[in-house]
């Protein structure tokens, strides 16, 4: 399967985008790029298991490699493996679910669409690269977009949460960029040239000295992206002043770059410094779910709420790939996939109540179970999955993380575990107040009576989005089978350069 | 004989252009500005083509000119520039009194920058230096009803008297110690005795006038914006570029011996020169002198690359030049339609611009963000590409300090697509613009050099194999 198709679909889209005229061709034509992004990650999906299937044990599949910049021994090499299929999925049923649930944007529509469907294909090269240039070209990409979808759709403090998160985000690839050029100072090939490609540096053994110096860049500032305390800052503003499909995209795709590339790049190439600095991260992590939980407790804002809960959540991310066990990584990369969606979801819902009842507020809120049936369901389920119920994505996830980072033994360690268990309480307790106040008990306003229920489109995005969280809850082998693997090659390359040692 | 005229087949043809332009002048037939501007237009575009033809290399005049595949190309970008720029400024000459004079002197510091590139002696270097600056301040002062352009031409002639000087008084010394003025002769003699040091910081001062490195850039922001807006972007694009160009050709050739002594120079003052460039450009609210500490900023990523003292450096200092032609000329090209019709220059009144221009709009945003080194714009390409030339040599604080600033000038740039794009104006926005067919093309060119630069990797291999290392 030609991978170059994930990247070249999305700008071809979002071309014809540019084309169009009138708000029902500029609606068709993204709706159709994005059900064709969908189709095409499943027959990754689908090539994928295939190839495995018959024997083929390659590190990554799919490859093709092309010289890019010579000079500079750049390539344009990609290549993808289970945890990559893992997020492209993501990145397909949320950029289909954003563009659903956009349907009614009429403001600049045919600029939305455009900029939503040019931030996809962003992600999706981001996922595909094995060159450490194109990749840290794909993480760039994306900042801009999301400043303009920000601030010219947004609500709220839009401009100040737009600009924050532009410059938190720069400031995050600045830090990566720093960390990748040291990185690539400190490898050498046969010929005495450096290396950017992402399977080559993994076999090498980059100097200690330079692992410790370079980790902590590239690992804050992936982690910027994904939330990593105390840089989550961007988070709550950003999300909450986003318009919906840009916090589904944010929220859903956005900060598992940054999850994906603290593995990928951090802990992957740089092995030997990911144990020596694993106790931080736990710690940083640790911190991150039990401030963000009760950051979360406080907030009355609906949007607020998911997005200290997501800075919550993502540190379960963090907190996996700290734990450097095979399960716990695992458990990682299906939390960024649960989350991904849940969160989608979460911000969905939270979109179609706001775009009725025009406020976020809970207390404002109360009795929409009775008015509107279908989104208080979809409201009710997104909660259940974030607080981790059974059945659910969420609980398989966060279970996983949990179960893995038991396996590491030694008493902080266990410490952080016992604490990071323990915030899912506080995580029900919010959850729980949330919907209680929003969907349950009498109707506040009376004039909520006379809203109506999801129109086609958003049930559609809610049923597309709810599909993925229940295959996951219900059957997770599936997605267990894509990671397992790769995690398994992760720690053999983080065991194999300590015995080196 | 014949040689002659091929190898300095550039600059001739430029002698032939003011030439044409100056009998037009003298003829008794008077000429529209319209039917004048089509034929300059038109003969700078068979200019720029003709540099990709004959190309043969050699020296003439005892070493005085030398000229080969580099130098053509060199040329070649600063042809295409003054083209862009011509076509950008249409609207403002067409309502000029002297378009001929306009383009006489216009061409003749290009004429000057040309045999300062190609030039392999010094005195032949500081000719064509002279030659590129003084006619130059003319043109600064061409906006004949502005105080303010004048201002702009009395201190760019004073500064560059001043800079002058200095390169002189480093010249001189050079030729005390080694006892001669031609490039190729001059590194066997410099053996870094303190005398020599000193032509050294002299020679690298005047250059940093040339260039707007701080602490000499006092002059840049009150010139760019006294002058029209054409000539600021030659300024910060042509003049630049030019001097850039020299610069790396002189450190990597004949101070080649002195490289420890450069190297601590050049990367102190491109510290000082992007955190106070990126600083000042953070609080302007006019357009041009936002562009002008933009320019100082950028001029300091580009002694970055030049630290580097590689083959990657020399060529990445030459493609960011290029990519920075189209970029810097993508915005600049914007600020003159814009200032043609409204005579408004400062950022507030771009609130709302994007609603009644969208497509001049774009191509600024796009421009700043090629500016601010986000990809998929080739400055993003460039940037890198000086980065990692300047982190060869194993300095990453360098490229920290490079790196906090591109969080810094991205704020800035942001700040501008924020004006244009989210904010409502609160009084009349800008009307829509007349695009006249010139304006168009010139941006149309810019925005396809940045879209296409950085994703066809041929430009900067091809560059990369000209480039010579330290």
């Amino acid at each position: 399967m030609n991978l170059s198709l994930l990247v070249i679909l999305p700008l071809l889209t979002a071309i014809a985008v540019v084309c169009c005229k009138g708000l029902k061709q500029v609606r068709t034509v993204s709706l159709i790029g994005a059900s064709a992004q969908f189709l095409l990650a499943f027959f990754l999906l689908i090539a994928y298991w295939h190839e495995r299937a018959s024997g083929n044990s390659q590190a990554m599949l799919f490859q093709a490699n092309y010289t890019w910049y010579a000079a500079f021994n750049i390539h344009y090499h990609i290549g993808v493996d289970g945890i990559s299929v893992a997020m492209i999925l993501l990145t397909a049923f949320v950029v289909l679910a954003g563009v659903l649930v956009s349907w009614e944007v009429d403001l600049m529509t045919k600029e939305f669409f455009f900029l939503l469907i040019f931030l996809s294909a962003g992600a999706y090269g981001f996922f595909i690269s094995l060159d450490l240039f194109m990749l840290f070209f794909f993480l760039e990409l994306a900042v801009i977009p999301k400043f303009l979808l920000i601030g010219i759709w947004g609500s709220g403090k839009k401009e100040y949460s737009a600009m924050k998160l532009a410059l938190m985000l720069m400031a995050g690839s600045a830090l990566v960029f720093t960390g990748l050029v040291g990185l690539y100072f400190n490898t050498s090939l046969s010929d005495g040239r450096h290396s950017f490609d992402l399977l080559e540096v993994a076999q090498m053994a980059v100097p200690l000295r330079a692992q410790l110096l370079f980790f902590p860049f590239v690992f804050a500032g992936f982690g910027i992206f994904g939330a990593l305390f105390p840089f989550h800052t961007w988070v709550p503003d950003g999300h909450s002043s986003a318009p919906t499909a840009a916090s589904m995209f944010l929220a859903g795709i956005s900060m598992k770059l940054g999850g994906y590339g603290c593995l990928r790049v951090a802990v992957y190439l740089m092995p030997d410094a990911a144990h020596v600095y694993a106790p931080w991260i736990i710690l940083l992590a640790t911190i991150a779910i039990i401030y963000g939980a009760f950051a979360t407790m406080m907030q009355k804002d609906l949007k607020y709420i998911n997005a200290y809960s997501s800075v919550s959540h993502c540190g379960f991310v963090l907190l996996g790939i700290g734990m450097l066990t095979k399960t716990s990584i695992t458990g990682a990369v299906m939390q960024m996939v649960s989350h991904g969606l849940m969160t989608a979801l979460f911000f969905a819902a939270i979109g179609m109540l706001y775009s009725r009842t025009h406020t976020r507020m809970t207390e404002k809120l109360g009795g929409l179970l009775k008015i509107m049936p279908f989104i208080s369901t979809v409201f009710v389920i997104a909660g259940l999955c974030s607080l981790g119920l059974p059945g659910l994505s969420g609980f398989v996830a966060e279970m996983t993380v949990f179960m893995g980072s038991w396996q590491n033994p030694g008493n902080l360690y266990r410490l952080a575990t016992i604490l990071a268990c323990a915030s899912i309480v506080v995580t029900a307790v919010y959850i729980l107040r949330a919907v209680a106040q929003t969907v349950m008990g009498p109707v506040t306003d009376s004039h909520y009576n006379n809203l109506g229920d999801a129109r086609w489109n958003e049930k559609l995005a809610a049923v597309v989005l709810l599909v993925g969280i229940v295959a996951i809850g219900i059957a997770p082998f599936w997605l267990n089978k894509l990671v397992t693997p790769v995690a398994d090659s992760i720690i053999e390359q983080t065991s194999r350069t300590i015995t080196i040692k | 004989m014949n040689n002659f005229f091929l190898l300095a087949r550039q600059e001739l043809a430029i002698t032939v252009i003011i030439f044409i332009l100056l009998f037009i002048k003298v003829g008794t037939k008077e000429w529209s500005n319209n039917a004048l501007l089509h034929l300059i237009n038109g003969l700078l575009l068979v200019n720029f083509l003709f540099g990709f033809f004959f190309y043969e290399d050699g020296i003439l005049f005892n070493q005085m000119f030398r000229t080969g595949r580099l130098l053509v190309m060199e040329k070649n970008i600063l042809n295409l520039g003054v083209l862009v720029i011509s076509m950008q400024a249409y609207d403002w000459l067409k309502q000029h009194k002297h378009v001929a004079e306009f383009y006489v002197l216009l061409l003749s510091t290009l004429l000057g920058m040309f045999f300062m590139i190609s030039a392999g002696n010094l005195l032949m270097f500081y000719l064509g230096l002279e030659l590129s600056s003084i006619p130059l301040a003319a043109i600064a002062n061409f906006d004949l009803e502005k105080r303010q352009s004048s201002e702009a031409a009395m201190k760019f002639i004073i500064s560059s008297a001043f800079s002058s000087g200095l390169l002189l008084f480093g010249i001189s010394m050079v030729y005390g110690t080694t006892g001669t003025l031609v490039f190729n002769e001059i590194p066997q003699y410099l053996t870094g005795n303190p005398l020599q040091l000193f032509a050294l910081v002299l020679l690298v001062a005047g250059f940093a006038f040339k260039i707007s490195v701080v602490p000499f850039h006092l002059w840049t922001a009150d010139v760019y914006e006294g002058s029209p807006v054409a000539v600021t972007a030659y300024l910060s694009v042509i003049s630049k570029g030019a001097a850039v160009f020299v610069f790396v050709a002189v450190l990597y050739t004949i101070l080649k011996p002195l490289e420890a002594a450069w190297y601590n120079i050049i990367f102190l003052l491109s510290v000082l020169t992007m955190i106070t460039g990126n600083l000042f450009a953070l609080r302007q609210s006019n357009f041009k002198r936002l562009l002008a500490f933009s320019s100082i900023a950028q001029a300091g990523f580009i002694l970055v690359g030049i630290s580097g003292g590689s083959q990657a450096g020399m060529a990445s200092v030459i493609y960011f030049i290029l990519v920075y032609v189209f970029s810097n000329l993508g915005a600049f090209g914007v600020v003159a339609v814009v200032t043609a019709f409204t005579g408004k220059e400062d950022t507030a009144s771009y609130k709302g611009f994007y609603k009644a221009n969208p497509f001049l709009a774009w191509v600024m945003a796009i421009s700043l963000f090629s500016l601010a080194g986000i990809p998929p714009a080739a400055g993003f390409f460039g940037k890198f590409f000086l980065l990692i030339a300047g982190a060869g040599k194993g300095n990453y604080v360098l490229i920290v300090v490079a790196a906090l600033n591109m969080i810094i000038s991205l704020y800035y740039y942001l700040k501008i697509v924020k004006i244009m794009f989210i904010d409502r104006s609160d009084y009349e926005p800008v009307a829509k613009l007349p695009l006249h067919i010139y304006p168009r093309l010139a941006l149309l060119i810019c925005m396809a050099g940045v879209l296409v630069l950085g994703m066809v990797s041929g430009v900067y291999e091809y560059i990369y194999s000209l480039s010579l290392s330290l």
